[in-house]
């Protein structure tokens, strides 16, 4: 489902003397439907960049990444747009939404933008964050003034609602107290059991372990020192 | 529901820019802007003032002349150059399938008609005639940008900025453009009025399948709202692309200047 090969990456700082800075080389990898994939090595090694460059919003220098059927590194933003809302879910560590939007919509939203009815989305949206423990008092509140926890919880009911075929997980469970890092533990376990092809970054061993089939280590794509 | 979906699936562009080209004497407007707009996009231009984004946009909506290039649409009858129409028909397709949104709520309102007229003269214009029906809609229209029916017989004098701007977004939908341009729509309103017109936007684009071309030189509204980013500087378009992209890995020393220069909140 996602196949990444030959993939580099650097960035180029024009405003800090034009500085070149090579991030990645020849990274492969691919991961499978049903499959989870989890990506380690340490603190700065690439692992985000890698996710990012997944994801479409950081461009690859070369190089090629399949996800069903379409190249990210070569496709046109609206093919990017469309493999966003059909094919390929992403939880970030980060909640980024219009403030003042209801937590209900925010995670109603993804099937929204499918077509699927607002009453239908909306059922679905509140079924999961009840799952989450989101109490149902803060669904009509902004998800911007809570805590954390439990945007990271918002977040990943918003990446959940659509059965994406692929999904990208970072961090999923930082964060979370014992009680819904088993919630979303389960979560991923049956988005695996009903084919997703999962990349994700787990710090948490125990979580990585349970739910990753194999793990890629970044340092072998990093760029060796000339 | 899916119009998006369908109009996807269609390989037409709805509005095709090519070589547009606009100068003051020997000062540059916008020089040589091509791009493809798809139906159901949303694209942002952005740049400082003075970079030629709000030229283009006139240009490209028929308020100005460019010195050469061509605006194509995908009209009823296929595709047209709208820099080459009579100014009768271009006018007649500014007021059915395409809409301006003003920064200023003043330039694209009548402030001295009723909030409900400001809707229906708009509708009588592409032909509705029947009062009942023309009431009706406006009054759906005026709660699906949240004004109170009770209000619809006062004028736009009596309106909050953000009022007037949600108005003035009903008077350009109203008639079911396919295409709206927009100049720094949230411009001048409050932080928090902000936000209600973005998620008020996004509705709207999301439900009628609206394709979208928004001026502004807010980073986080085109975050936001557009799909699509293109960065303008002194009349050139210096990078274009899918807007997570260009805002978080951009590839061009002024786009980096920029999105590095944006106050962290």
């Amino acid at each position: 489902m996602i196949e990444i090969g030959n993939l580099c990456k650097s960035f180029t700082l024009h405003n800090q003397g034009s500085a070149v800075i090579p991030v990645m080389q020849n990274a492969q990898l691919s991961v499978a439907a049903g499959e989870c994939v989890g990506l380690i090595g340490a603190s700065g090694a690439g692992k985000s960049t890698l996710m990012r460059m997944v994801w479409g919003n950081y461009l690859a220098s070369s190089g090629f990444i399949r996800v069903g059927d379409l190249d990210v590194a070569q496709a046109a933003p609206r093919q990017i747009i469309a493999l966003r809302r059909e094919t390929l879910g992403y939880v970030s560590q980060f909640l980024r939404v219009v403030p003042r939007v209801a937590t209900l919509d925010v995670v109603a939203e993804p099937l929204l933008a499918l077509g699927v009815c607002a009453d239908a989305a909306r059922a679905r949206a509140a079924e999961l964050l009840a799952r989450l423990n989101i109490p149902q008092r803060l669904w009509a509140l902004s998800p911007t003034t809570f805590s954390g926890g439990e945007q990271q919880r918002v977040n990943i009911a918003r990446g959940f609602a659509h059965s994406y075929p692929a999904l990208l997980l970072d961090e999923p469970t930082a964060s979370l107290d014992a009680a819904n890092r088993e919630v979303v533990l389960a979560l991923i376990e049956e988005a695996k059991a009903r084919g997703a092809a999962i990349l994700g970054i787990f710090h948490d061993e125990a979580a990585r372990d349970r739910v990753c089939d194999r793990v890629a280590d970044v340092r072998d794509f990093a760029v060796q020192a000339a | 529901m899916t119009m998006t979906l369908q109009n996807l699936a269609k390989d037409q562009p709805l509005l095709s820019v090519q070589g547009l080209s606009k100068s003051y004497g020997t000062r540059i407007g916008c020089a040589d802007i091509s791009f493809d707009l798809f139906p159901g996009e949303v694209m942002g231009i952005v740049g400082e003032s003075g970079s030629g984004k709000s030229t283009l946009l006139s240009c490209m909506a028929g308020h100005m002349a460019p010195d050469a290039g061509r605006v194509i649409f995908d009209t009823a009858s296929g595709p047209r150059d709208t820099v080459q129409m009579a100014e009768a028909e271009r006018r007649r397709m500014a007021r059915t399938d395409w809409a301006f949104v003003h920064q200023n709520p003043r330039d694209g309102l009548r402030m001295g008609v009723s909030a409900g007229g400001n809707v229906g003269e708009r509708l009588m214009a592409v032909g509705a005639r029947h009062y009942g029906d023309i009431r009706d809609t406006a009054t759906d229209w005026l709660g699906r940008v949240e004004i109170a029916a009770d209000r619809i017989d006062d004028r736009p004098r009596a309106f909050s900025g953000g009022m007037q701007q949600r108005l003035q977004i009903a008077r350009n939908l109203v008639t079911g453009p396919r295409l709206v341009f927009m100049d720094e729509p949230t411009g001048g309103l409050d932080v928090s009025v902000q936000a209600r017109l973005l998620d008020l936007l996004r509705g709207l684009v999301r439900e009628m399948g609206l394709s979208a071309i928004i001026v502004t030189h807010d980073l986080a509204v085109v975050r936001l709202l557009a799909d699509r980013l293109m960065v303008m500087k002194d009349g050139h378009v210096v990078e274009q692309g899918l807007t997570d992209q260009v805002l978080d890995d951009p590839q061009h020393a002024y786009t980096q200047l920029l999105v590095s220069s944006v106050l962290q909140v």
